[in-house]
């Protein structure tokens, strides 16, 4: 334990002596140099400072979210690969990770997975997508918004960091005491996995403030709250679960580091600790979380199926209820995660029927789906696919998890591979199939140009494919009683189930390496797959209005909603009419500056981050008087605004008024 | 002085700089006259969000010291440690700080230099003044072998209370923030926003006090 | 003529929370209100710290009329300090804090209930310590 100038850090903490963190570490440190030296010689660092950075444009905030979700999936997803590897390898063998490093892999793959694949990705969809379809300009609070992203930056960067300079936690993606307390985790990981925790909650709990206000307050005239597109409803509820459960991971958290760092005694083995209570703590967050997760992806299912249906949403007010009762119940189900702890019969029933009973509104929102699209004509473009995937996937892991909620049955399937084929289930199927879907739906509107449709249905088909070959297997291995996490096993049946499970994650693989094609591909032949009108897929909602990519200030003149579906309305009215609706009033716009606030803030959060996990006190300090001096001067700021003057935002919006005139037109001469 | 500043100091739309003549003047006047009335409530709306996010987070802390209190570990409960007269007197400190953070917010909105910087001297003195008494009893209870490390509940008990106080310290600090904006800035339309999210943090620390003398400290003693 | 730039809020006229009177506001009102609300908590502090220590009332009853003394002064606090009121101009407002109060209640009470029964069915931890050595 050092008490120089560096704390705890040595050279001991790089991982000279361990293969595959130092060559993965290497590879790692020698791609982002590489990276950042192709920005600096091609010139890109000014544009990037001053357009994406510093940026407080909720769009390009929703960009650098999704950036920053994909790639921590595909670091993720190595450890998946990692896991799947060891598991089929390691049959009466120990396989090629020893268990230390076994135990930091499965534990990273959940952290990222959850906070810094899932959350960002889809924060990044609702920042993108929320404010356009609201009719409005931006989020309430557009600094606050760059503030958060960057924070949840910070969080993925220090995890990372654990790779090539200390160790990170080997707990599982929950740290369960005792064995997270310092007498049983003695190394940083645990501190690395606490403070990246702390500090993107920080930025996450922000945008939980900023999307409610948003949402609640923020709209274009005449959109009343029953006027908003469902996914709006979502990200609102969503948020709210936000608003709600961060805090409590945030001071559950904070009672392991006190813990931890000054000897408290909340969840110690002696002095009257008593550790059932994180874990009623932490899932009293973790269960409200997981609709975090689902609930903006049931959103985008409404937009997409509504759209590629050519129908309105069946049933929105049931719809919205739905939502609200989900929001709600996610509150009252949380015990389910820790059946066995021991509450006794009476409290694991209530919570149980519960469990039961929150599945209901997620079926009405199914049957809604599935009524939309009986009677449309339904346009089997690759955003529909992960659309019709998810109902079947998610209805399987959904019915899994009412399995799960029997007491009895989860007395014996509890941290079994089945739960964890359970809740693969539903993320991946749910909340992942949704961010595809949300991510090729709404691509052309962010970059101008579709994505190459042939390779993302070739990706959907490596993905649902590959995920049932590896999940399926799972379910079974799982009532045969093999638990979660094994480094190694011993039991010959279960053998083959785990060889087919390491085939699947190949077959996802394949489906990664198209996207990924895909993307590159896209981007080469854009002007083949160009969004001319800014209305790709036929839309019924406002962000469909505007041009792709939308200029700075969205609209050019904030359009008035009359009815749910409020650009369907315009359309069918420039349809009729056979032309397009009058040219609007052109005035000035004012639009919040720019600001490096975000980008700094989190600069002096990662080095406090970086310090406290490694004990270094006074680079904590110093580095919380940056993060305090950066509020100051953004304080002390005069001007907050620009202009964006009358004559431009004409030119802008004529040009696409022009592109649409002819649309229209060619629709007019089309039998 | 702007013909504005007689409307209780809200609308201050000179800030907004926008030198593109007298005609684009005008349309920013009004527009930014009526957003920022839209603003205010924004602003005031989010801000009272946030504070909801915070009150959860010591509901999490209240969990956790109803479920430990009884955990003394054969050390002092707090019957043996918690002294009421000092709680009254903390208590009559923050609730007269809250009275004066009113007087403060009134004295902002009528542009009242007298008001807004005198109650928010009188907010800071009784704020220092409950914290200063609540720091002593920390110190003493530590000093006494009664500090956080010694029982589930003491480390339950510091943790709430000290929150509280940790709250309390980040309060007084954007307190001294807040005079030297008015002094340096005058009471800009962004400013008095600013200090309308002070007041509601203000009081909202007050409400948690009530909550936190009645279930640590009273409860505390009437077992 | 202006841009016809339209107000974000949607149909009907807010307040934000503190916001005494919705904006056209007279200071003599808001002085009052904010001495009203000094009072009585001032009174309701004063019964507490009473109740707490005094034999004159059955026992039992104390922890409920403690709870209900903090209920009654915090609502105190949001009616004279915060100006939370019931009007349609504070609907968002309310329905806030019916949420936050929501959440709170399910996290404390919800804890209090589940741990209760977790530790009732617990061997002591001492037991525990000795039967590892």
């Amino acid at each position: 334990m050092g008490s120089g100038m560096l704390g705890k850090l040595s050279w001991a903490a790089i991982p000279f002596d361990q293969p595959i963190p130092l060559v993965a570490g290497a590879f790692v440190v020698v791609a982002i140099i590489c990276v950042l030296a192709w920005i600096t010689l091609k010139g890109w660092l000014p544009y990037l400072w001053e357009e994406w950075i510093t940026s407080v444009d909720h769009k390009r905030i929703g960009i650098m979210y999704i950036l920053l979700a994909m790639v921590m999936l595909l670091r993720g997803f190595v450890d998946a690969i990692m896991m799947r590897a060891q598991q089929a390898l390691a049959f009466r063998s120990e396989g090629y990770l020893p268990p230390e490093h076994y135990d930091q892999i499965f534990s990273a793959h959940g952290t990222l997975m959850i906070f810094f694949v899932a959350m960002p990705f889809v924060i990044g969809l609702m920042n993108f997508v929320m404010p356009l379809q609201l009719g409005v300009r931006d989020v309430a609070f557009p600094t606050l918004n760059s503030v958060s992203l960057w924070l949840t930056a910070t969080g993925a960067l220090l995890v990372n960091i654990s790779l090539v300079v200390g160790e990170f936690a080997r707990t599982g993606w929950l740290p369960y005491p005792p064995l997270s307390e310092l007498t049983y985790s003695p190394g940083v990981g645990v501190d690395y996995y606490l403070w990246s925790l702390q500090i993107s909650g920080v930025g996450t709990l922000l945008t939980g403030v900023n999307f409610v206000t948003t949402v609640l307050k923020m709209h274009a005239p005449g959109m009343t709250y029953l006027r908003m597109p469902v996914f709006c409803w979502t990200a609102l509820a969503s948020n709210l679960l936000i608003v709600a459960a961060f805090p409590i991971l945030t001071a559950t958290l904070a009672m392991l580091l006190l813990d931890r760092y000054l000897g408290f005694h909340f969840f110690t083995n002696d002095a009257g600790g008593n550790i059932m209570m994180f874990m009623n703590l932490i899932w009293a967050w973790g269960h409200p979380e997981v609709y975090i997760l689902i609930l903006p992806a049931f959103g985008v299912f409404s937009e997409v199926i509504a759209t590629f249906s050519g129908k309105p949403l069946f049933g929105y007010r049931s719809m919205v209820m739905a939502t609200m009762a989900i929001c709600i119940l996610s509150f009252t189900v949380w015990l389910h995660h820790f059946f066995t702890m021991g509450a006794g019969a009476d409290v694991n029933a209530i919570f149980g029927i519960a469990s039961m009973i929150i599945a209901v509104p997620t079926g009405v929102k199914v049957f809604n789906w599935l009524f939309t699209m009986y009677g449309g004509r339904v346009v089997f473009a690759s955003p529909i696919l992960w659309s019709i995937g998810f109902m079947v996937t998610f209805v399987i892991g959904g019915m899994t998890g009412v399995l799960l909620a029997v007491p009895p049955a989860d007395f014996l399937l509890h941290n079994s591979l089945f739960l964890v084929a359970h809740f693969h289930n539903v993320i991946i199927g749910g909340v992942l199939f949704g961010a595809f879907a949300g991510y090729t739906y709404w691509f052309p509107k962010a970059f101008g140009f579709r994505l190459h449709e042939g390779l993302g249905k070739a990706a959907f088909w490596c993905w649902i494919i590959g995920f049932y070959v590896a999940f399926m297997p799972l379910y079974a291995v799982g009532l045969m009683g093999m638990t979660r996490r094994m480094q190694h096993y011993d039991v010959a049946e279960w053998r083959p189930w785990l060889l087919v499970a390491a085939v699947g994650a190949v077959i996802i693989l394949a489906g990664i390496i198209l996207q990924i094609t895909q993307l590159v591909v896209s981007i080469r032949r854009r002007e083949a797959l160009r969004d001319e009108t800014g209305d790709p897929w036929n839309g019924r909602s406002l962000e469909w209005a505007t041009p792709s990519p939308p200029p700075a200030f969205n609209f050019a003149v904030l359009p008035r909603v009359e009815g749910v579906d409020a650009y369907w309305r315009m359309k069918q009215r420039a349809i009729q009419q056979a032309r397009l609706s009058d040219e609007p009033t052109y005035g000035d716009i004012e639009l919040p500056r720019n600001s490096p606030t975000g980008f700094i803030c989190a600069f002096f959060a990662t080095f406090m981050g970086f310090a406290l996990i490694w004990h270094i006190w006074w680079l904590v300090a110093l580095a919380a008087l940056g993060a305090y001096a950066t509020f100051v001067v953004f304080a002390w700021r005069d001007r907050v605004e620009y202009f964006i003057p009358a004559d431009e935002v004409a030119r802008i919006d004529r040009a696409n008024r022009r592109a649409r005139g002819e649309a229209l037109a060619q629709l007019a001469t089309t039998p | 002085m702007s013909a504005f500043q007689g409307t209780a100091g809200r609308d201050g739309p000179d800030r907004f700089g926008h030198e593109r003549g007298a005609q684009g003047r005008r349309h920013a006047t009004e527009h930014a006259a009526r957003e920022l009335a839209d603003k205010y409530i924004i602003v005031g709306y989010g801000f009272w969000i946030f504070l909801l996010s915070d009150i959860v987070m010591f509901s999490a802390f209240f969990a956790s010291y109803a479920v430990l209190v009884g955990n003394t570990a054969g050390g002092p409960s707090g019957r043996d440690l918690f002294h009421l007269p000092n709680v009254a007197l903390e208590t009559a400190c923050l609730l007269l700080s809250s009275f004066t953070c009113g007087l403060a917010s009134i004295g902002a909105r009528t542009s009242s230099g007298l008001w807004f910087y005198g109650a928010m001297t009188a907010t800071f003195l009784l704020g220092a003044a409950f914290l200063g008494i609540e720091i002593h009893e920390f110190a003493d209870m530590t000093a006494h072998g009664a500090g956080p490390a010694r029982s589930a509940f003491l480390s339950a008990f510091f943790t709430l209370v000290g929150c509280h106080g940790l709250h309390v310290s980040a309060g007084l600090l954007w307190l001294l923030t807040m005079m030297a904006q008015v002094y340096a800035k005058g009471y800009r339309a962004d400013i008095l926003r600013r200090v309308l999210c002070f007041s509601l943090f203000w009081h909202t620390l007050d409400i948690i006090w009530v909550g936190l003398f009645t279930v640590v400290y009273l409860m505390g003693v009437w077992q | 003529m202006s841009p016809a730039e339209p107000e974000f809020a949607p149909d009907y006229a807010d307040t934000a929370p503190s916001d005494q009177h919705g904006g056209g506001h007279e200071t003599a009102e808001s002085v009052w209100s904010y001495l009203i609300g000094l009072g009585l908590a001032t009174l309701l502090t004063i019964v507490s710290f009473f109740i707490a220590r005094t034999t004159l009332v059955w026992q039992p009853s104390i922890p409920v009329a403690l709870g209900v003394l903090a209920i009654a002064q915090m609502g105190v606090h949001l009616v004279f300090f915060l100006n939370i009121t019931t009007g349609p101009d504070n609907v968002n407002n309310v329905m806030a804090l019916a949420f936050g109060v929501l959440i709170v209640l399910l996290i404390i009470v919800g804890s209090l209930w589940i741990m209760s029964h977790m530790n009732h069915n617990m061997i002591p931890m001492d037991q525990i310590m000795q039967m590892q050595r």
